[in-house]
């Protein structure tokens, strides 16, 4: 049957038979960075139409539809439009750190897919402490930014890339502590055994009550560490222009747009590994029949469909929630979430001793 | 209680955001309500809202009259100087001098349709038309002038 993880192993099993093992190794990795990086492209310009079209038609419009049919190649014409446009580097900016800051942004963006279990035995890295690498990496976001503003010398870069500071260090608790949630139930940092062990169901419904709040509590996090509406405070185009990446133009600020969709990817990838099972089939029970039909669907169309449906959740939020103030912003974390999402784990680790879940 | 606040409120919010949520998601599931017009495509079947303002119109009859008295209230109200209004004195059968207009002077290229005229005028006169499609290659075919050739204040408007 074909499948993500058969088509490993038969290039595996290939390339061992003709090369040693050193350099098969080389050309694994070699392959494996290129189809991270057309991954990346074929992201981009998937998200930023259904971003486009999700808008649209929230705000009651229309959205693309005269470039190809219904508008779905206007993502590659302005790809297109960002290649043959001139990078420019204002005169007063950090050289260096201004042409780094993008590089920084997608590196990170990529580092991120390492663990990602894409489907069935199909994953970049399969580590131990995948949930801890993810945490940790994915607060490195903030360098890139904050570089960008300060390299830009703009005022309003500047500030930009302050209040995005504030905001991903605040949100990074309550992210981190709902996501401690399941390690708890699990007892695993490792996110194939998270995986396997919402086999008789996803943690979502096994979990109940805290696990809805947790999850409620990580999906407002991380639409925080993105940077997106209604937390897009480092981007304000009503008030800064467009904050931390003002100054940039052509392909360098198409790495930082590109960067942007990965993450939401990146975060809602996650979201649905922990909440969801991954690519875990949906089973109900005992109903044989049933589980059996789910179980015909590949993997891989699972993991994405739960990613794709959380990546709407997410647009669904920035195309219906205001922006808010800085100070808004900070009180929900620290009034709001970081309390609520600390007694929650309270409530989840008494639950996982007395085992009052499914 | 404050614990009791402290939860009402963040029911009260969660609430207040599942309103937003649930309107978004009608309209994303309507796609009926667009109301996004494909102006050059559609030209024919081209829906415009009832308020809409293109350019100020003076209202004739089938006799070709009109209601305007020439008492130049819009000209007046206007804001930036669009309408001048020529006057002329008309001689009624029994001899009287009446006050008509001659021209009714108006810069297209100077108005904003602020439709003040319109309220202004106290016999209705003149009223916004919804045609929009102004351009032209010399700027002074925007002086237009609104009461059709031959034209006579109607019988009875004061």
């Amino acid at each position: 049957m074909l499948s993500f993880s058969n088509i490993s192993k038969s290039i595996d099993s290939g390339l061992r038979a003709t090369f040693d093992a050193t350099w098969t190794m080389v050309i694994e990795m070699v392959i494996a960075g290129v189809c991270v990086i057309s991954l990346f492209a074929i992201l981009g310009l998937v998200l930023v139409l259904m971003e486009r079209k999700v808008s649209a038609w929230m705000q009651i419009r229309l959205g693309p539809n005269r470039v190809g049919p219904k508008g779905m190649l206007q993502s590659l014409a302005d790809t297109v439009k960002l290649l043959v446009k001139e990078g420019m580097t204002p005169d007063g900016a950090d050289k260096f750190l201004f042409n780094l800051a993008p590089f920084i942004a997608i590196i990170v963006a990529m580092l991120l897919m390492a663990p990602i279990a894409f489907a069935k035995d199909f994953q970049l890295w399969d580590m131990n402490i995948g949930v801890l690498y993810v945490s940790a990496v994915s607060s490195l976001m903030v360098i890139s930014i904050l570089m960008a503003g300060w390299a830009s010398n703009n005022k309003y870069s500047l500030m930009g890339a302050m209040r995005s500071g504030a905001q991903i260090v605040s949100y990074e608790l309550s992210a981190g502590l709902s996501i401690l949630s399941i390690v708890v139930l699990t007892g695993s940092l490792n996110l194939n055994d998270i995986i396997l062990s919402q086999a008789n169901g996803w943690w979502i419904f096994k979990g109940h009550i805290p696990v809805m709040i947790a999850f409620i509590i990580f999906i407002i996090a991380v639409t925080a560490e993105t940077n997106r509406a209604p937390f897009d405070l480092a981007e304000a185009e009503s008030e800064l222009t467009a904050g931390f990446h003002t100054e940039y133009s052509g392909m360098k600020f198409a790495l930082f747009f590109l960067a942007e969709y990965v993450n939401v990817f990146i975060v809602c990838a996650i979201g649905a590994t922990l909440f969801f099972g991954g690519w875990m089939p949906f089973h109900i029970g005992h109903w044989e029949g049933f589980n059996q039909v789910m179980d015909f669907i590949p993997s891989s169309v699972w993991f994405f469909g739960k990613t794709f449906f959380l990546i709407f959740l997410i647009m669904w939020f920035r195309w219906t929630f205001p922006r808010l103030r800085i100070d808004q912003l900070l009180n929900l974390e620290w009034k709001y979430l970081l309390p609520i999402s600390m007694f929650n784990l309270l409530l989840v680790t008494a639950m996982a001793i007395l085992g009052w879940y499914f | 209680m404050f614990i009791v606040k402290y939860i009402k409120d963040v029911f009260s919010g969660l609430k207040s955001l599942a309103v937003g949520l649930r309107r978004t998601l009608y309209y994303f599931t309507h796609h009926k309500e667009i109301i996004t017009q494909q102006y050059p495509d559609n030209r024919e079947t081209l829906h415009l809202p009832e308020r809409f303002k293109g350019e100020v119109v003076m209202l004739h009859d089938e006799n070709n009259e009109h209601a305007c008295t020439g008492c130049t209230a819009c000209e007046l109200a206007c804001p930036n100087a669009t309408i001048k209004i020529i006057t002329k004195f008309d001689i009624s059968p029994e001899g009287k001098k009446k006050k008509a207009i001659d021209k009714f002077v108006y810069h297209l290229e100077l108005c904003t349709m602020c439709n003040l005229c319109i309220v202004a005028c106290p016999t209705d006169a003149i009223k916004m038309a919804q045609t929009f499609e102004h351009s032209v290659y010399n700027r002074a075919d925007l002086t237009k002038v609104l009461n059709k050739p031959g034209s006579k204040i109607r019988e009875g408007v004061e």
